[in-house]
């Protein structure tokens, strides 16, 4: 699993376009923002929290599609199935190497999105906290819609019609987090419930991601 | 898993090793099309079977099957007379396949290539980059060698531990002389240890006194 994962990490470090196309898609989507509702900045901190959850989810989505189909369609995939390897350790190992090569650099530009949604800046420690447990839950729901959409036709666009669904409590707690601090309010219970919501998706997503690609 | 002695042709003409590899009444439908049904053979340690037959007969799909990679409709796919379902992380251990395609990633070098599986299923690399002629080719990213490079470095994956159960698909695709002969020692050498090889072919592969199993 940790040969896989740092494979992985070699891979995407040879190719860093990709990883780098999603950070610059959330910086980007961030700063439409300020031209669509105007520059002032109470009405762009009122959208900040959903924003940036969104911006953030959309831009962890662009690299999912080719996490399981390149190794399909290079034979990979086959080799690794017969690994003596778990399918779910395959999943997990997937998802883990998606979050680090995709959610961590997220992690790192979203003072700059934040900035650029004029987030008062005492919610920026809530909201990137937010931000790393929605991550790491969208990795775990994407690596599952991944294994499931593969094989199928266009699932690249089945893929986020899958996904997006199941992060709608993902955004509401993120974003309620995010709100709360901006508000002086306590964002504590919003972060237990991402945390509860990650540590239910935490076992159960790669184990439905490893029998989907085993019936692939 | 048990590495058996020398094969000795004498000992299996007697029966006295047991077939290892076996398939009951194997049946595999592919996109509601049944591709073969009622397929029993059977492989003793040392011995190497020809799957045979033309384009669309279905030697690539029980090559799948026989990796665990396809479910099949009926039957069964036996190893020391147990269900290889049963327990396919054991079956994959004792497995090497050997598809149409390569596996590799353009961005990664042969040696790279080879240190990651080897970490997945033990053996050394460097020795493996050897026995396929590959050692100059090591430190170059993949995607500058050519097809029959290309094919070597996923052959090269079969020297790497001592996995009982080979399963190739067109092995010798692209490659030359030279490295034919590379893959008949790498054969030899492999079925000396008790190993099988299920090889599909439509060419001439350096496997003396194979079986011949017509789809």
């Amino acid at each position: 699993m940790i040969a896989v994962f740092l494979r992985e990490l070699r891979l995407a470090l040879r190719h860093p376009a990709e990883a780098l196309a999603a950070v610059l898609f959330f910086v980007i989507v961030c700063a439409l923002f300020p031209f669509g509702v105007g520059p002032s900045p109470d009405a762009l901190a009122r959208l900040a929290p959903g924003a940036l959850v969104t911006a953030a989810l959309l831009a962890a989505l662009l690299p999912l599609d080719r996490l399981f189909a390149a190794e399909a369609e290079d034979g990979s995939l086959d080799l690794l199935l017969t690994a003596g390897l778990p399918p779910a350790g395959l999943a997990a190992a997937k998802a883990a190497a998606h979050w680090a090569v995709t959610g961590l650099p997220l992690l790192l530009a979203a003072p700059v999105s934040a900035a650029l949604l004029a987030l008062p800046t005492d919610a920026w420690g809530v909201a990137i906290l937010a931000l790393g447990l929605s991550s790491l839950i969208l990795s775990l729901l994407g690596t599952l819609g991944a294994a499931l959409t593969l094989g199928a036709r266009r699932g690249g666009v089945l893929l986020p019609l899958l996904v997006l669904p199941l992060a709608v409590p993902v955004v509401i707690f993120a974003a309620g987090a995010i709100e709360a601090a901006a508000g002086g309010a306590e964002a504590r219970p919003f972060l237990l419930l991402l945390g509860a919501f990650l540590a239910g998706a935490l076992p159960l997503a790669p184990l439905a991601a490893g029998a989907a690609l085993r019936e692939g | 898993m048990a590495v058996l002695p020398g094969p000795g042709a004498g000992l299996f003409s007697q029966g006295i090793l047991e077939a290892v590899l076996a398939t009951e009444g194997l049946a595999i439908r592919r996109g509601g099309r049944v591709v073969f049904s009622g397929l029993s053979l059977r492989a003793r340690p040392g011995e190497a079977l020809l799957l045979l037959g033309p384009n669309g007969a279905g030697k690539s799909t029980l090559l799948r099957a026989l990796a665990g990679l396809l479910r099949p409709a009926a039957g069964r796919v036996l190893w020391e007379g147990e269900d290889v379902a049963d327990d396919s992380a054991a079956h994959g251990t004792r497995t090497r396949y050997l598809g149409h395609q390569d596996a590799i990633k353009p961005a990664l070098t042969p040696r790279e290539d080879l240190a990651f599986w080897a970490r997945l299923r033990g053996g050394e690399p460097e020795a493996a980059l050897a026995a396929l002629g590959l050692s100059a080719l090591a430190g170059l990213p993949c995607r500058s060698l050519s097809a029959g490079q290309r094919r070597r470095l996923a052959l090269a994956r079969l020297a790497l531990g001592d996995a009982p159960l080979w399963l190739l698909d067109e092995p010798t695709l692209g490659l030359d002389t030279a490295s034919v002969a590379r893959l008949g020692a790498l054969l030899a050498a492999h079925r000396a240890r008790g190993g099988i090889v299920l090889a599909a072919t439509h060419l001439p592969l350096p496997l003396p006194d194979a079986r011949e199993v017509a789809l």
